[in-house]
């Protein structure tokens, strides 16, 4: 098929065409106007990660962040809701808060001061003799999106008219609940984050959740650093685990059978990279019950679970996306330990994530290393298409979708058809 | 001030940077106490130390296994992200010695890495904080913190030693 290099595909023909039931258009990552598209189409119209409640615990407690390319504040005022507004001042668009994190009583413009309270209403404006009668205070809230959460994940949408959060995510929800069981028992804490960028589209980001087919591939020298029981443990692309079609472009690749459920199997012998740690909680007094409790949540879950578009709930940490350009975005892995859980549990968690992730993790670099090569070859055949049929013969209609071996693109072709459908809505 | 000591521990900092450069990673683990901890903070805070950031996330928390692992992988040729090796050259100064007590001598020095890989050039500067244990023969090392100026950014990834 003959594809029109002059112009953008998004301007000249169908995008549509541009998804196939078993392959995506090179120009997908490629196309600025595609990408524009998709900032509208996607991201300012259907729900958005934007924090876990951990990171906005207490009364007054912010984190900036953005939806799409907006800059957002997600802050929880007095009475506990959770509010996210454009982080931008009514007055003249100046950001009202330039923190990542942190704890306030309003939000002050630094420009001519106007502030505004932890619900966005406009409470104070310096000097309002000049305005007279012409300016309502009522009238210039910080606009406010529409904010919905479940098991602890806070979403947000500008659109008013779309489904509640709970309907979006349809068959996710049990896979979230399940997730949110490696706090071993206690509460769930977002405690800090690895940022990263690399110069490719965010959709490569996207389809790497549900990758496992790389994972011996790009991940061979981090697997060559863990013991032989968890080389063995990860060494899962020919083993029985699945990739399932959830809907909605949701997915979950399924690694580690075993660790899907990490409230069963406590009976189970303890890892031996585990043993140092279960012999301190033993000593710091801990019941044999809980030991194996918190011991099995430290590793994580034997999951990846890919919500679309922008967060994942990936084993052991959450991986928030954020597209920056079409050809450039980037990436955080924030680190989950157990709000009040044995420091122990907490340290061993922290280190496991330092050894994986971050620009100076032994998994992370390398992933990076292999998108950005994806997004220099992508420059090249640009009337090519990116394959995405591993695992299509195996596929089996389920109960929540549809579903294939370990190392299928099945997740990816539900993120692609996913995108299709919101692109040409 | 003592520059007999400042003399001693920049001529020691000057040659473990040297190592790091050209990658003498067995020369570099060699000369750290079993004990030593090499740590990449991201939190900025300068008054937090190894048993605060024990407890944070940090770019790299590395005791004496952690070190030989990360050795391992960068010279295994089995991570692409390192493939071609990153060529780094960075100089320190700005040497002040922050505590001496005789057996542990504490200081502290400003450090400019450039590194280049395959097209592109990038800068790294942070403050660096030692701890060198004093031995029959000579200094080593048992604890390194590199901070990071911009620690809190989105960073790209880094295939070497900082």
């Amino acid at each position: 098929m003959a594809i029109d290099l002059k112009a953008s595909p998004a301007a000249s023909r169908d995008l549509a065409d541009l998804v196939r039931a078993d392959r995506a258009h090179t120009s997908l990552y490629t196309d600025p106007a595609i990408f524009e598209q998709e900032m509208d189409r996607i991201f300012a119209s259907c729900w958005v990660w934007v924090a876990h409640v951990s990171e906005v615990k207490e009364a007054g407690d912010y984190k900036s962040t953005y939806v799409g390319r907006q800059p957002v504040v997600v802050v929880r005022d007095r009475k506990q809701k959770i509010h996210v507004l454009l982080n931008r001042c009514r007055h003249r668009a100046a950001t009202v808060c330039e923190e990542k994190k942190g704890r306030t009583n309003s939000f002050v413009c630094p420009y001519h001061g106007w502030s505004y309270g932890l619900d966005g209403s406009l409470r104070g404006v310096p000097h309002p003799e000049s305005y007279g009668q012409c300016l309502d205070k009522g009238e210039y809230p910080l606009k406010s999106l529409r904010v919905e959460e479940y098991a602890g994940m806070v979403f947000a949408t500008f659109r008013e008219d779309i489904e509640p959060l709970a309907d979006w995510l349809g068959p996710a929800k049990k896979w979230m609940d399940l997730f949110m069981k490696q706090g071993g028992g206690y509460p769930i804490r977002v405690a800090g984050e690895h940022r990263f960028r690399f110069p490719g589209n965010w959709k490569i980001q996207l389809e790497n959740t549900t990758d496992g087919y790389h994972f011996p591939v790009v991940h061979k020298s981090f697997l060559s650093s863990v013991d032989e029981q968890t080389e063995r443990m990860l060494d899962f692309v020919n083993g029985p685990g699945f990739v399932e079609d959830l809907g909605n472009g949701h997915s979950v690749m399924v690694m580690i059978p075993e660790l899907v459920d990490l409230e069963e199997n406590l009976d189970a012998p303890i890892p031996a990279r585990f043993a140092e740690l279960a012999e301190e909680l033993r000593k710091e007094g801990h019941d044999e019950a809980k030991v194996r409790r918190i011991v099995r949540a430290v590793g994580g879950s034997g999951f990846n679970l890919n919500l679309f578009p922008n967060i994942a709930c990936s084993m052991a940490f959450f991986r928030v996306l954020r597209p920056v350009s079409v050809n450039e975005t980037e990436i955080h892995h924030a680190v989950i330990t157990m709000d009040g859980g044995p420091t122990a549990a907490n340290r061993a968690r922290l280190r496991l994530h330092e050894h994986f992730q971050g620009p100076m993790g032994f998994g992370t670099p390398d992933d990076s290393e292999a998108w950005e090569r994806v997004q220099k070859g992508a420059q090249a055949g640009t009337d090519l298409w990116i394959l995405l049929n591993r695992g299509l013969p195996g596929e089996r209609i389920t109960e929540d979708g549809r579903a294939s071996d370990v190392s299928a693109e099945t997740g990816m072709r539900a993120a692609y058809q996913q995108w299709k459908k919101l692109m040409t809505a | 001030m003592n520059t007999q000591l400042l003399t001693e521990v920049s001529a020691f900092l000057w040659q473990e940077a040297d190592m790091l450069d050209h990658r003498d990673y067995q020369d570099w683990l060699a000369q750290w106490t079993a004990d030593g901890l090499y740590i990449v903070p991201i939190d900025p805070d300068v008054a937090s130390g190894p048993a605060d950031l024990a407890d944070r996330l940090n770019y790299a928390y590395d005791d004496a296994d952690m070190r030989a692992k990360r050795v391992a992988r960068l010279t295994s040729g089995e991570s692409v992200s390192t493939q071609p090796a990153s060529r780094t050259v960075r100089s320190l100064s700005r040497f002040r010695i922050l505590a001496d007590d005789g057996a542990t001598v504490t200081v502290r020095a400003a450090q400019h890495l450039r590194e280049f890989r395959k097209e592109t050039l990038r800068d790294y500067t942070a403050d660096v904080t030692y701890e060198l244990v004093r031995g029959a023969d000579g200094f080593r090392l048992r604890g390194k913190i590199v901070r990071l100026v911009n620690s809190t950014d989105a960073l790209h990834s880094i295939g070497y030693i900082l």
